[in-house]
């Protein structure tokens, strides 16, 4: 049964390595809207170094909330979609095949960006740590969330804008705990409760978000 | 037993459910007008002063059934459109959407009340309180769910779209309120807390539940009204309801 | 009177927030009740049209 998840996953990261391009538009777009707060605030670097998990926290949550269009747009515009969900295999494990790759494209390039950024706002090797840990435990949990809302609005006009409104809000825990977790960090506290709460709600995400984003397709391919 | 179970489901249709929504709608309607009457009353002549916020604190009696009714109008929201997902029962989701707006309207209400308190009691129109951010964030909610609906064509994907969104919020809707509120602890330390807390006097309780009621009723009679557009829009091309303008009358 | 309307001094935020209330609640139940009338005119003038075609 793991079998039909390992293949969408190999499938999808062949297409993508196939068209580099899309590797790089969330990433370019994660850097520069980090790289524009200080521009917009000022350069004194005390003020920088208590808004910088903040501010990598909610580029984060940007950029993979625009990521999430591509995540079933080209299948669902050529029709594959359609025949996956003809397979017989759960496919709430097919979505979740996915996700992880769409998570590996779009999301991990951010975890390893983001401490070269934080080096901008003079974060600590400490910092810059915990704010990695978190955005790898927090970005796969952004796109398991914002797939449900991709699935929801495929094919509708005006759908980008749309998925902002309806995912934002329920990104709202996730920027809290990862933000929290690096600022406490920052601020010489330990930052385990925030992590563990972070954890908890990625396997909530995991367990959840597939499930809903697999209805979700049904709903919008009938 | 069986008699009863028949009974409920004759209303599931909106052939049945048609009238007894007018008739539900214009009593509530009645009642909750009578009721808000009262309430505002009992807040401005029978409910004594506040001995620490003055006069101020009268708000109260708005801004907290408004709060509590955009919660429990969300929750009962969700359980409509999950029932229409389950059982594929059409009414149920049309009811689904003709409490989102009066929800939103109670999760807007609560915000605009809350600013219009916490300026003289905080000294500011916004501040980053818990309660009042998590209210932001349900009114957040309810227009994501408004939109979707709006933005889809066919009625049955809008309904069970709106569905799965409104389940997956209300998932959500608990661990935004605790992750909001353990934020704020973390941030301000002690918050000042509204109202006078557990020993509350019991004029001000009563008051206070008075217009809750009265909220309730309102919502129950809009959403009806509402839900009885949402019927001739939707089933405008079957012979009930042609049967039912030629029949005549105002609707 | 005057000492009702000024609240204690907090005339503002009271009227402030019990004005807009009342002004929202009064409008929606009006907006929906509109909403239900447009609906059914329009199905009334169809239900009309039809009739005298088949006449």
């Amino acid at each position: 049964m793991l079998e039909i998840f390992f293949t969408v996953l190999r499938r999808d990261l062949l297409l993508v390595i196939r068209r580099r391009s899309d590797l790089f538009t969330t990433l370019v777009f994660f850097v520069i809207t980090v790289s524009l707060f200080p521009l917009g605030i000022g350069p004194e670097m005390d003020t920088l170094r208590l808004i910088a998990p903040g501010v990598v926290w909610v580029a984060a949550l940007l950029a993979s909330m625009l990521a999430l269009e591509r995540l079933f747009a080209a299948d669902f515009a050529d029709g594959t979609l359609e025949q996956l969900l003809l397979t017989p295999q759960p496919l709430s494990l097919l979505v979740l095949g996915k996700i992880l790759a769409h998570w590996m494209v779009t999301g991990l390039p951010l975890v390893l960006m983001a401490p070269i950024l934080g080096l901008q706002y003079d974060l600590s090797a400490e910092a810059l740590g915990m704010l990695m840990l978190t955005l790898l435990l927090g970005t796969p949990a952004l796109s398991l969330i914002g797939a449900i809302g991709a699935a929801l609005t495929l094919g509708l006009r005006g759908g980008g804008v749309l998925v902002a409104l309806l995912v934002l809000p329920l990104f709202v825990p996730v920027l809290i705990f990862g933000a929290g977790a690096v600022e406490a960090t920052v601020s010489g506290l330990g930052a385990e409760g925030h992590l563990s709460l972070l954890g908890a709600m990625l396997v909530l995400a995991l367990l959840l978000g597939p499930l809903a984003s697999a209805m979700a397709l049904r709903v919008s391919m009938e | 037993m069986s008699s009863r179970l028949i009974n409920w489901f004759k209303f599931s249709s909106p052939v049945a459910f048609y009238p007894l929504a007018g008739r539900l709608g214009a009593w509530s309607g009645w009642i909750a007008a009578i009721l808000i009457v009262v309430g505002l009353y009992m807040s401005f002549f029978v409910a004594p002063t506040d001995y620490k916020q003055g006069e101020g604190y009268r708000i109260i009696y708005v801004h907290v059934p408004a709060a509590w009714m955009s919660m429990f109008i969300y929750v009962v929201m969700a359980g409509w459109a999950g029932m229409g997902l389950v059982f594929n029962t059409r009414l149920s989701s049309m009811m689904a959407s003709a409490l989102a707006p009066t929800g939103a309207l109670f999760a807007f209400l609560s915000l605009w009340t809350g600013a219009f308190w916490g300026k003289p009691m905080w000294g500011a129109w916004w501040v980053w309180d818990a309660r009042l951010t998590s209210a932001l964030i349900l009114f957040f909610l309810y227009l994501g769910f408004m939109a979707l609906q709006a933005s889809i064509d066919e009625p049955r994907r809008a309904d069970r779209a709106g569905a799965i969104l409104a389940l997956v919020g209300v998932v959500n809707v608990p661990i935004i309120y605790y992750s909001v509120q353990w934020w704020n602890t973390l941030h301000q330390g002690a918050t000042i807390k509204m109202g006078g807390g557990a020993s509350m006097d019991p004029v001000m309780l009563w008051t206070m539940l008075i217009m809750t009621f009265g909220f309730w009723a309102y919502a129950i009679a809009v959403a009806m009204i509402r839900v009885q557009a949402i019927i001739l829009e939707r089933e405008r091309n079957t012979t009930w309801v042609t049967e039912l303008v030629k029949a005549g009358g105002k609707a | 009177m005057r000492e009702f309307f000024a609240m204690g001094g907090y005339g503002l935020y009271v009227w402030g927030s019990f004005g807009v209330a009342l002004v929202l609640m009064a409008a929606e139940p009006l907006l929906v009740i509109h909403r239900r009338r447009s609906v059914w005119r329009r199905l009334a003038r169809i239900v009309r049209l039809q009739s005298e075609e088949t006449k």
